[in-house]
């Protein structure tokens, strides 16, 4: 019984274990850039920037403090004059073309782009096919 | 031809399931590694996060020495139980470069204290800055730089005993 209600406290007092530090987070992580058109550059960019700690999310979807950092990065190059797409690439410069949702042409990721263009043509196909069977009959 | 056809399903079924005991079996590996491996060191300072523990340059680090740049933070776990092997290779005289992720100095006077210090030098990386510039995406992750300030290895996730072979190797490779 002892042992129980001892469980039970331990159950109530246990904190979560953290896995992001005690710092608050950067300014620019959470606070718009105070220019509109500067704004809309980084939050497009950020959308189609993969978070490295939690990979299914963009980094402008993401609450994780990493995620917090990297919003901050993009922001303080974009108001600094950076372009969007320079930004990028300093990224997959360092982690390679996964860190873009939006992969650039290359061999590898060329049935990415090429299949839904062969989806099309095998469902006119099918369409074709089917819808022209019932005219002949 | 419906002979043939009457067996699809199960083909289909079989496919599938083929696919999903190979993702069960053999987990993909989702860790982002650094393209920098190979690269030279990106320039970078860092301030010194605790006193007494010389910054960080990298300007320094094409002076003919190996180094091993460890990023790490007070509040990371698994840095605790990286830090014997991290003793060890002090003891085999490797300096290492600690970079201190969003960190606080109090945190790291007390980290240091529990956990041991083997580092020649901690730097001070709030915002993560080194930690993009060095392609690295968590905590901890270690970094094996050759004396002409080349990056020559990338070594994610703490460094357990079981890893020290591979450790030593790409340290005496980049000798």
């Amino acid at each position: 019984m002892r042992a129980r209600n001892l469980l039970l406290l331990a159950l109530i007092v246990a904190g979560p274990a953290f896995a992001d530090s005690s710092l608050p987070p950067q300014p620019l992580a959470y606070t718009q850039l105070p220019d509109p058109k500067q704004e809309m550059r980084a939050k497009e960019l950020m959308e189609t920037l993969r978070c490295l700690v939690c990979q299914g999310q963009s980094i402008a979807d993401s609450d994780a403090e990493m995620a917090g950092n990297m919003r901050a990065e993009v922001r303080q190059r974009i108001a600094a004059g950076e372009a969007p797409d320079q930004i990028r690439s300093w990224l997959v410069q360092r982690y390679g073309d996964y860190v873009t949702y939006d992969p650039p042409w290359s061999w590898l990721t060329a049935p990415l782009w090429l299949m839904p263009f062969v989806l099309i043509a095998v469902g006119l196909f099918i369409a074709r096919r089917s819808f022209g069977k019932e005219e002949a009959e | 031809m419906r002979r043939v056809l009457i067996w699809a399903p199960l083909g289909l079924f079989a496919l599938v399931f083929a696919l999903v005991a190979s993702g069960l079996l053999a987990p993909a590996d989702r860790a982002v590694k650094s393209a920098m491996v190979g690269k030279p060191v990106p320039q970078f300072t860092l301030p010194s996060l605790v006193p007494g523990k010389p910054a960080v340059s990298s300007a320094g680090f094409a002076d003919g020495k190996v180094r091993l740049v460890n990023v790490f933070a007070s509040w990371c776990v698994p840095c605790i139980a990286e830090a014997p092997q991290l003793m060890a290779l002090k003891q085999q005289g490797v300096e290492i470069i600690g970079v201190a992720t969003a960190d606080k100095p109090e945190d790291m006077a007390n980290f240091l204290r529990n956990a041991g210090d083997p580092f020649a030098a901690i730097g001070d990386d709030r915002i993560r800055k080194v930690q993009f510039a060095l392609g690295s995406a968590g905590v901890p992750e270690s970094f094996v730089i050759d004396g002409k300030g080349r990056i020559t290895k990338q070594h994610i996730g703490y460094i357990g005993p079981q890893d020290m072979p591979e450790i030593l190797a790409a340290l005496a490779a980049a000798r």
